[in-house]
C-alpha cells in the first residue's frame, strides 16, 4: 500500500456532496460565502499586520534612509542593493547563515530521527520518556540560550570545568571566543533546543506506518538496516520533508538565539544575515539599506523553499 | 542547578559540582524585591508574558478554528492558493515587517504595550494554528457532521458540537504549539516595548544576562521561572501533539 493509494481512498470520502448527488452551482456559491465570513477574521488579523509593512519596507529599500525621524530621504533606486551585494561583510555573514542553516538542519535531522525511534520504541515508561524530550523545546529560546552562554563561560563554565576534570583539555578555553568555535557552539544550542521538535514531527510520521509493512518485511527475513532503509525511510519522506523546510526558514531568519549568546561577536564570527540586517538597520540607523538587506533574505529563503516545494511535489507529497 | 548554588561556589575554579549548601536568596529577591528593583521587573515581564501568551492563543485559536473548517470542509475557488498564502507568510522574516511595524505601532499609541505586541504576535501564529487544524479536521469523517445535520444543525452548530469534540488532539497540539510561540516571541517584543508595562520574560531575561553578567545564579533563577509555564503547558499536552500531528499535519 502507497502513499499515493492512500491518498486517493480519503479524496472519494471528501466529496460526498460531488459523487453522490450533484452540488448545484448555488450550493457552491453559498459555500464560497460562508467560507469568505469564516476566514475574514484570520485575514484580517493576518495581513491587516502584514500587508502594509511589506510594501513599505520595498518601498524604504529605495532611499537613504539615516534616521527612524529623517525629513531629507532621497530616492537612490538600487544603490542600496548594490551597496549590500557589494559588501565583503554581507558575503560574509550569507556564508555564515548557510553555514549555520545546514549544518543545524543536518544534525537536528539525524538526532531527532535517532530520538523518534527510541520513542516509538515500545517501552513501559513511554509517557515520561516522551515528557523528558519536551523539555529542551518548551525551555524559551533566550533562557537556553543563556544557559548554554554559562556552560560555555571561559571562567566558571560547567565545560571547562567538565573537560578538565576528566583531563582532556589542560586550560580552560574561551567557547564562544574564537569565531568559528563561537558559531559552532550556537549551532550546538540550536541542536540541542530543535532536536525533539524535529523529533515529534518525525514520531508523528513514524506512528502512521501501518505495523503489517514491518510484519511483511519480516516475513521476507529483512535485516534492520534494511528495513529501515526500504520501509521507514520511504514512508518517512512526508515528514521529513516538511521538517527540512520548517528547519530550513527557521534556521535562516535565525536572530534571537545569536542576539542572546554572542551578539553575532565575536569579530562577528557569529553575525547570521538577519542579525546583521538588524544591526544596520538599528544600530547604524542605516533603514534603507537595513531593508534592501531584509528583502535579499525574502527571495533567498522564498528560492530556497521553490526549491523544497519541488522536490516534495515529486515525492507525490503535498501540505493538504 | 547554578540558581541555587552561593554565589562563591558558582565561581570557584575548579568548578565543584555540587554545592555545599542550597542559597534560594535569589528567588527571594525575585520574588519580593521591591520596587525598582531586579524582582520588580522579573515579576511584571512574567505577567506580560502571561497576558501576551494567553491573549495571542485566545484569539488564535478562535479565529484559527472558523478559518480551518473553511479550509477543511468547504469548496471554494482558490481553497489552496489561499491557504498557500496563509503559510508562505511564515517565510517572511520578521525583520522585513519591523521598521513600518513600528511606526503604525507608533501612531496607535500601541508602542510598549501589550494589547500592540497580542496583535503582531497573532499575525505569527494564525498561519500556524490554521495549518495543524485545517489538516487535522479533514481527517475527521464527514459522516459524523452530516447526522448532525441532518436533524437540523447548522453548519456553525455541527462545528461546535460534533467537529470540535472530536478533533481534541488537533485542537490542543494547537494550544500547544501557539502557546510555545508567544511565549518564546523574541524579535518583536526586543523592538516594540521598553518599559515594564509591555516587556515581556525573554527580553527581560537577555536584559538580566547582559547586566548581571557575573551574577550567573540570578539570571538562572529567572531563566528557570520563565521556562516553568511552558514546561507545564509542554508537559500537559505532549501526548497529543503525536496524535494531533499524526492524523494532521503529516499525512500526504
Amino acid at each position: 500500500m502507497s502513499v499515493a493509494s492512500v491518498k486517493t481512498v480519503e479524496k472519494s470520502e471528501m466529496h460526498p456532496a460531488q459523487s453522490g448527488k450533484p452540488a448545484g452551482p448555488r450550493k457552491r456559491e453559498k459555500q464560497g460565502r460562508l467560507a469568505f465570513w469564516l476566514l475574514l477574521p484570520a485575514g484580517l488579523a493576518v495581513f491587516g499586520v502584514i500587508i502594509y509593512p511589506i510594501f513599505r519596507t520595498l518601498i524604504i529599500s529605495f532611499f537613504q534612509v539615516n534616521s527612524a525621524l529623517a525629513t531629507d530621504t532621497p530616492f537612490v533606486g538600487v544603490d542600496n542593493y548594490v551597496h549590500v551585494l557589494g559588501s565583503a561583510s554581507f558575503w560574509e555573514s550569507m556564508g555564515r547563515t548557510l553555514y549555520f542553516t545546514l549544518l543545524s538542519t543536518a544534525l537536528e535531522l539525524a538526532f531527532g530521527l535517532i530520538v523518534a525511534g527510541l520513542l516509538n520504541a515500545k517501552l513501559r515508561a513511554r509517557w515520561l520518556f516522551r515528557a523528558v524530550v519536551v523539555i529542551p523545546w518548551a525551555i524559551p529560546t533566550i533562557v537556553n540560550a543563556a544557559m548554554w552562554k554559562g556552560i560555555f563561560s571561559a571562567q566558571y563554565g560547567a565545560l571547562n570545568a567538565l573537560l578538565t576534570q576528566l583531563g582532556i583539555i589542560k586550560e580552560y578555553q574561551a567557547w564562544l571566543g574564537d569565531p568559528t568555535t563561537a558559531l559552532n557552539m550556537v549551532v550546538l544550542a540550536d541542536v540541542w533546543k530543535t532536536t525533539p521538535l524535529v523529533a515529534f514531527f518525525l514520531l508523528a510520521g513514524l506512528t502512521s506506518i501501518p505495523a503489517e509493512l514491518y510484519e511483511a518485511a519480516k516475513l521476507d527475513r529483512a535485516r534492520w538496516p534494511r528495513i529501515f532503509r526500504s520501509v521507514v525511510l520511504p514512508m518517512l519522506v512526508p515528514s521529513i520533508s516538511i521538517v527540512l523546510v520548517l528547519r530550513t526558514v527557521e534556521a535562516f531568519k535565525v536572530f534571537d538565539i545569536i542576539y542572546a549568546m554572542t551578539r553575532g561577536g565575536p569579530v562577528n564570527g557569529t553575525q547570521t544575515v538577519a542579525y546583521y540586517a538588524y544591526t544596520t538597520a538599528f544600530s547604524d540607523q542605516n533603514f534603507g539599506v537595513g531593508s534592501a538587506l531584509s528583502y535579499i533574505i525574502v527571495v533567498v529563503i522564498l528560492a530556497l523553499s521553490a526549491i523544497y516545494l519541488r522536490l516534495l511535489r515529486r515525492s507525490e507529497m503535498s501540505l493538504l | 542547578m547554578a540558581s541555587v548554588t552561593p554565589q562563591r561556589v558558582l565561581i570557584t575554579t575548579p568548578l565543584r559540582w555540587i554545592p555545599d549548601t542550597f542559597d534560594f536568596s535569589r528567588y527571594g529577591q525575585i520574588f519580593n524585591g521591591g520596587a525598582d528593583s531586579v524582582g520588580a521587573t522579573f515579576r511584571a515581564a512574567m505577567m506580560n508574558s502571561a497576558v501576551v501568551a494567553v491573549g495571542t492563543v485566545s484569539i488564535s485559536m478562535v479565529v484559527g478554528i472558523l478559518g480551518a473548517y473553511a479550509f477543511a470542509r468547504l469548496r471554494f475557488r482558490f481553497r489552496r492558493a489561499t491557504l498557500m498564502i496563509f503559510l508562505a507568510t511564515y517565510m517572511l522574516p520578521q525583520i522585513a515587517l519591523l521598521i513600518p511595524l513600528y511606526l503604525i505601532l507608533n501612531s496607535l499609541g500601541l508602542l510598549d504595550t501589550t494589547t500592540g505586541l497580542i496583535l503582531v504576535d497573532c499575525a505569527l501564529v494564525i498561519p500556524f494554528v490554521l495549518w495543524i487544524l485545517s489538516n487535522y479536521f479533514m481527517t475527521i469523517p464527514d459522516e459524523l457532521e452530516e447526522a448532525a445535520r441532518i436533524d437540523g444543525t447548522t453548519r456553525l452548530g455541527a462545528l461546535f458540537w460534533v467537529v470540535l469534540p472530536a478533533a481534541r488532539p488537533g485542537i490542543f497540539a494547537a494550544i500547544m504549539f501557539s502557546f510555545l510561540l508567544a511565549w518564546d516571541e523574541f524579535m518583536y517584543a526586543l523592538i516594540f516595548t521598553s518599559s515594564d508595562a509591555a516587556k515581556t520574560l525573554p527580553v527581560a531575561i537577555s536584559e538580566f544576562a547582559g547586566r548581571y553578567t557575573t551574577d550567573f545564579g540570578l539570571v538562572a533563577a529567572g531563566g528557570i521561572l520563565a521556562a516553568l509555564p511552558p514546561l507545564i503547558v509542554a508537559i500537559i499536552f505532549q501526548r497529543y501533539v503525536v496524535s494531533g500531528m499524526a492524523a494532521g499535519a503529516v499525512k500526504g
